[in-house]
């Protein structure tokens, strides 16, 4: 963190919107986000969280506004001005996607070692006995037990293909992973684990991260900065502690204001 | 030469629930900590000690004034700092415990001791040793170090909270209630170690309602009082 004046942005967000027709879906969204950046994007259903991941994460492109990304030679590029190899190439490589429904982030047909295996073929790995001991060491760091390799998803349990998913997409060392609500519909304490997983390897590994999310004790537990969207515009941002303890936006104190206590 | 300096600092809360109610707390705030000296704040509960720890931390944001906090030659104003600059000076610079442990599920006392390092860069190995050694020190009993501290008693959690803040030797370390909940012995301990960092140049701000672990740890008093809004 020493060279904090000079470090570059690793995505810069400039004056995002996304329209659906006339329908508003966010609007005017900017900011930068650093290597080892967690970030939380919170508000309730249709405040537009989850479209700007998915205009962060290319999947739909901006009607306004522009993505740089700092590729791995330095070089910043504009997302949509790179060509459709490319802009793939990155998603399967540089960029994580975790889904809120592990079915849409795994191949249910799939074995585990294969589903981890995949995203490491797709970037040249060609040696089978590599890509299993790399793909079972994932599995181990994301506490899938070595036995169950060759089952498919579809025999595990919600909290283990989260975890599943996880793997699959950090085995590539991604530099920058999106998250859209990691633990949305897991129990309290299959919850605990994978946030605790998630935090550890987040850290360890320096991923930058964007995490959409409506629970403010995940974003608290994960990120380092938040964001707090109504109606597809940022209304606050800043520290997560910040935000969360001297909340200034009323909307943000009413989120604030209805966490119900343990 | 001071490491930790407010000067003006101004704080009100607006309460957007209760129709947009302003609630003046602090107003005016002026004091300096040099390096090796603990200034205690003092005052009646309420006028804003706290609030004024949270100030310095970055936690609460600062309305008014400057709040500049010396890292390695150079001073960040923590009341203009933006978040990422915040997040490096509370990494390298600025320690702050207070009374409540926040428990992450699921890690244990020994991690959660030895993150701040980690984070800093240190080794794990490194870290970790040092982590345990901090918690022998605070007399926690080997066999819960293991444990996620969240079913600890509160004197235990604490224990945990302090070895954790105090462990990475911050050049600017804030202090809310350290020994609230503490027995003789780990008060002792706390004194100990606070007279060991203020000898190594640390520059210590402490809320402490314990008269006799304030006059062992603080060189001078700062009334709150002074800086309070009358409600």
């Amino acid at each position: 963190m020493s060279s904090i004046e000079t470090e570059q942005p690793l995505l810069v967000a400039e004056g995002l919107s996304k329209f659906y027709g006339h329908r508003l879906g966010c609007a005017d969204v900017s900011f930068e986000l650093y290597e080892g950046e967690v970030m939380a994007v919170v508000g309730e259903s249709g405040s537009g969280k989850s479209t700007l991941l998915q205009v962060l994460s290319g999947q739909m492109e901006p009607s306004a506004g522009r993505i740089l990304y700092r590729m791995r030679d330095g070089a910043n590029a504009d997302l949509w001005s790179l060509s459709e190899p490319m802009r793939r190439f990155l998603f399967r490589t540089d960029w994580g996607y975790v889904h809120q429904d592990p079915q849409h982030g795994l191949r249910m047909g799939v074995s585990a070692g294969g589903n981890v295996g995949e995203r490491l073929m797709a970037v040249g790995w060609r040696n089978y006995a590599d890509i299993r001991d790399t793909a079972a060491d994932w599995l181990a760091r994301v506490e899938i037990p070595e036995a169950r390799i060759d089952d498919t998803p579809r025999t595990y349990s919600g909290g283990m293909r989260q975890r599943l998913q996880i793997a699959r997409n950090l085995v590539t060392a991604p530099r920058l992973i999106f998250m859209d609500e990691p633990t949305g519909g897991l129990d309290v304490s299959v919850q605990a684990r994978l946030l605790d997983l998630l935090r550890r390897i987040v850290s360890e590994m320096r991923i930058a991260a964007v995490v959409v999310t409506h629970d403010l004790a995940v974003a608290r537990l994960l990120s380092n900065r938040i964001m707090v969207m109504k109606s597809g515009a940022v209304i606050e941002s800043g520290l997560t502690d910040q935000v969360l303890d001297d909340p200034h936006e009323p909307y943000t104190q009413l989120l604030v204001s209805s966490i119900l206590p343990a | 030469m001071h490491a930790l300096a407010l000067s003006g600092v101004a704080k009100t809360f607006t309460m957007h629930l209760q129709g947009g109610l302003k609630l003046p707390v602090l107003r005016d705030v002026n004091f300096a900590v040099a390096p090796g000296q603990c200034a205690g704040l003092t005052g009646p509960s309420g006028t804003g000690k706290s609030s004024i720890l949270k100030l310095i931390y970055g936690n609460y944001r600062c309305d008014e004034g400057h709040i500049l906090v010396h890292q390695g030659g150079k001073a960040v104003d923590i009341a203009a700092a933006p978040p990422r600059q915040i997040l490096s000076v509370r990494q390298n610079a600025l320690g702050y415990v207070t009374q409540f442990l926040r428990a992450v599920p699921r890690v244990s006392a020994l991690d959660i001791v030895a993150e701040p390092l980690v984070m800093k860069g240190v080794a794990r190995d490194d870290a970790t040793a040092r982590a345990a050694a901090m918690l022998r020190r605070f007399n926690v009993p080997e066999r819960l170090w293991s444990l996620p501290p969240a079913t600890f008693s509160g004197g235990e959690q604490q224990r945990i909270n302090l070895a954790r803040g105090l462990l990475p030797e911050h050049p600017v370390l804030l202090l809310d209630e350290p020994t609230a909940s503490l027995d003789a012995n780990n008060r002792a301990v706390v004194v100990d170690i606070v007279r060991e960092r203020k000898r190594a140049g640390a520059a210590i701000v402490a809320i402490v309602h314990d008269d006799e672990v304030r006059e062992a740890i603080a060189d001078n008093n700062v009334d709150v009082t002074q800086f309070a809004v009358a409600a």
